[in-house]
């Protein structure tokens, strides 16, 4: 991407030092950089706004002086989010599920990708089309309640973890990268000298497919990290609930925040707008391992997209 | 010689009890078990948790009551289709999930390819960098955290919404558009747009990144301006692409997520925003009867969305030659 876009101006370069850049790519060069400056102020604005007004203090943020930068700086609203007992139990919840779950997502998309990525592997096209008819069509959301009834998963912590053991899309990624980037001249090689299909995946495939695993580590477990479909539907005990269930009880099903209650003490005003502050300082704090980590993952999640992109 | 050039009949006539001779299936077996051995466990969860659920979907047809199970419950046939084409909800429903869809695939589509092709034209490397890293980071926020924001900011009393409003001018506070019926698609669909546009460029900009220099430099050549390098080189390169992310689009017309929607959702803009998954969710599994009336309404959406993916992908094979197809 980055080599184009250079290439591009340095062929530019060339051939404007023989007749110069023309009055009309001037304009259209200026113009688009405005409209991107300006999407990108767009976008990047909410961001800021979030941050800061989650460390302003609750009368500001309630009174609405908030606009750029924090007003007032203050914590107040980190400091009611951690004696919130149940976004500790939420936080573990998460981690667990998004730990555990991707650990089995990825075994179970490597059992599927490595052989469906072998193009003389016997049955190949059947147990393509079993995936691939799942992709567009599906039982429902009604019976597949059921079977979790039925498997005895309703209310545990399995239920967020195991059904979900295969993206199909994520599998069909793994096995474009095992079939393009790893030579079959490898394997055929290692055939000969008797390795096994199986000895071959882990001693050869896996510590080859770094790439494809990180990048499927990433979406399955941001994946795992903003899930919470799942646990409303199976999930009745709130020390099981993830991170998410919590959020949406306190920041959205209960908007406290309507007209009629304007008029109020001056006690439940103070306690209001702490509470205020705090809904921002939660939401910083439930996105915030996700955006910490984001600088480094970043080309890996493009990388993903791309391997994504080519056609199996 | 003679040996290296028919060596398996010297093996066959050299061995006094021939082997029986394997049939085809046999051998590739014997050749590939540990293939079948590592799929194993994945076609076990693909038959219990995706197949076993679409076996269940008859229940659509059967009058489903738990003890009976779903071989017992008796057979009705269509009559909870029935009664969902008859219900007062049903076009009301299916007109919201579709104009929804429709509104959000008209904005959404376009929108990262226009933003895909104007960064391809940033010329300053590390400001369209900055960019892309920039706009990116709105699609790993969570839908709970999305619609959160989306409730703070746009509070007519504490939230950004009301300290504009009243920043120009305005007196008091403004209507809330939260609970409004009206504001409740363009929130849905704009909303989208925040989040996701950065992020579904990344594909264009791949493939616009494949687009040959000498390309641009003949057409520059020829006293093309960038401009009309832009529709005439760049455009024409991610049409594939942009096809094939069409035909998954329209695909899934009907199959507006249920879970932004429902975190959306409030009593007073329900008339816009109750679609054919939340009144699945509703009927279906918060009422206790509701089974196998919410799995028929769940069944036809999921044959009027398959139906709308075949044809659209038949339509595109058939205009692009064969070029532009799923299958």
């Amino acid at each position: 991407m980055a080599n184009n876009a250079k290439a591009i101006a340095a062929a530019e370069k060339k051939v404007s030092n023989k007749i110069g850049l023309s009055r009309e790519d001037k304009i259209m060069y200026t113009v688009v950089n405005i409209i991107v400056c300006l999407l990108l102020l767009i976008i990047i604005y909410p961001v800021i706004f979030v941050v800061s007004s989650s460390f302003s203090s609750g009368n500001a943020v309630s009174s609405g002086r908030v606009l750029l930068w924090p007003v007032e700086p203050s914590v107040v609203g980190y400091d009611i989010v951690f004696h919130y007992r149940t976004v500790w139990s939420g936080f573990a919840n998460t981690i667990f599920y998004t730990v555990v779950g991707t650990a089995w997502n990825l075994f179970m998309t490597t059992l599927a990708a490595y052989p469906l990525s072998r193009r003389n592997f016997q049955g190949r096209g059947i147990y393509m089309t079993l995936f691939t008819i799942t992709m567009f069509f599906s039982g429902g959301v009604i019976p597949h309640y059921l079977l979790m009834v039925k498997l005895g998963l309703t209310n545990s912590r399995w239920a967020l973890v195991i059904p979900g053991a295969i993206n199909v899309h994520n599998m069909i990624i793994m096995r474009t990268f095992f079939r393009n980037s790893i030579p079959g001249e490898l394997q055929e090689a290692a055939m000969l000298d008797g390795c096994s299909d199986i000895r071959y995946l882990l001693q050869i495939v896996l510590p080859l497919s770094k790439a494809v695993m990180s990048v499927l580590l990433l979406y399955y477990a941001v994946g795992h990290w903003n899930a919470y479909y799942g646990a409303l539907l199976y999930l009745r005990d709130e020390m099981k609930f993830p991170l998410q269930l919590i959020l949406r009880t306190i920041l959205i099903a209960s908007t406290s925040t309507d007209l009629t209650q304007i008029e109020s003490s001056s006690a439940q005003e103070a306690a209001k707008s702490a509470g205020e502050a705090m809904r921002y300082a939660l939401i910083v704090v439930s996105t915030a391992p996700i955006l910490v980590v984001y600088p480094w993952i970043q080309k890996y999640f493009e990388k993903g997209v791309m391997i994504g992109s080519v056609k199996g | 010689m003679k040996n290296t050039q028919a060596p398996q009949e010297v093996v066959v006539t050299g061995t006094a009890t021939p082997a029986p001779r394997k049939s085809p299936f046999v051998r590739k077996f014997q050749r590939d078990w540990q293939l079948h051995l590592l799929m194993l466990l994945p076609l076990i969860w693909l038959l219990i948790f995706k197949y076993y659920p679409m076996y269940g979907a008859q229940i659509a047809f059967r009058n489903y009551r738990a003890r009976a199970g779903i071989w017992g419950s008796e057979w009705v046939g269509l009559k909870w289709f029935k009664r969902f084409w008859t219900s007062p909800d049903f076009a009301k429903i299916l007109l919201n999930t579709i104009i929804l869809a429709a509104y959000s695939l008209f904005i959404t589509f376009p929108l990262p390819i226009i933003f895909a092709l104007m960064l391809n034209v940033v010329r300053n490397e590390k400001f369209k960098k900055f960019t892309q890293t920039m706009t990116y980071i709105p699609h790993f926020i969570s839908v709970v955290v999305l619609v959160a924001i989306l409730n703070q900011v746009l509070s007519p009393v504490n939230g950004l919404y009301g300290s504009i409003y009243r920043l120009f001018g305005g007196e008091g506070y403004p209507t809330d558009i939260r609970s409004s019926a009206s504001a409740f698609r363009h929130l849905y669909v704009w909303s989208a747009v925040w989040q996701q546009l950065g992020w579904n460029s990344i594909i264009y900009l791949a493939s616009l990144s494949s687009v040959s220099n000498d390309l641009h430099e003949a057409a520059q050549l020829d006293g093309a301006s960038r401009w009309k390098r832009v529709i005439h080189v760049d455009l024409p390169t991610i049409i594939p692409t942009l096809g094939i992310m069409l035909i998954l689009r329209c695909g899934h017309i009907l199959s507006i997520g249920f879970e932004k929607v429902f975190l959306m959702q409030n009593s007073l803009n329900l008339t816009k925003s109750e679609v054919i998954s939340t009144y699945v969710y509703k009927k279906g599994l918060q009422d206790t009867n509701g089974f196998s009336f919410g799995t028929a309404v769940d069944l036809f959406n999921s044959i009027v969305n398959c139906i709308l993916l075949l044809t659209v992908n038949w339509i595109s094979k058939k205009a692009s030659k064969d070029e532009v197809s799923l299958f």
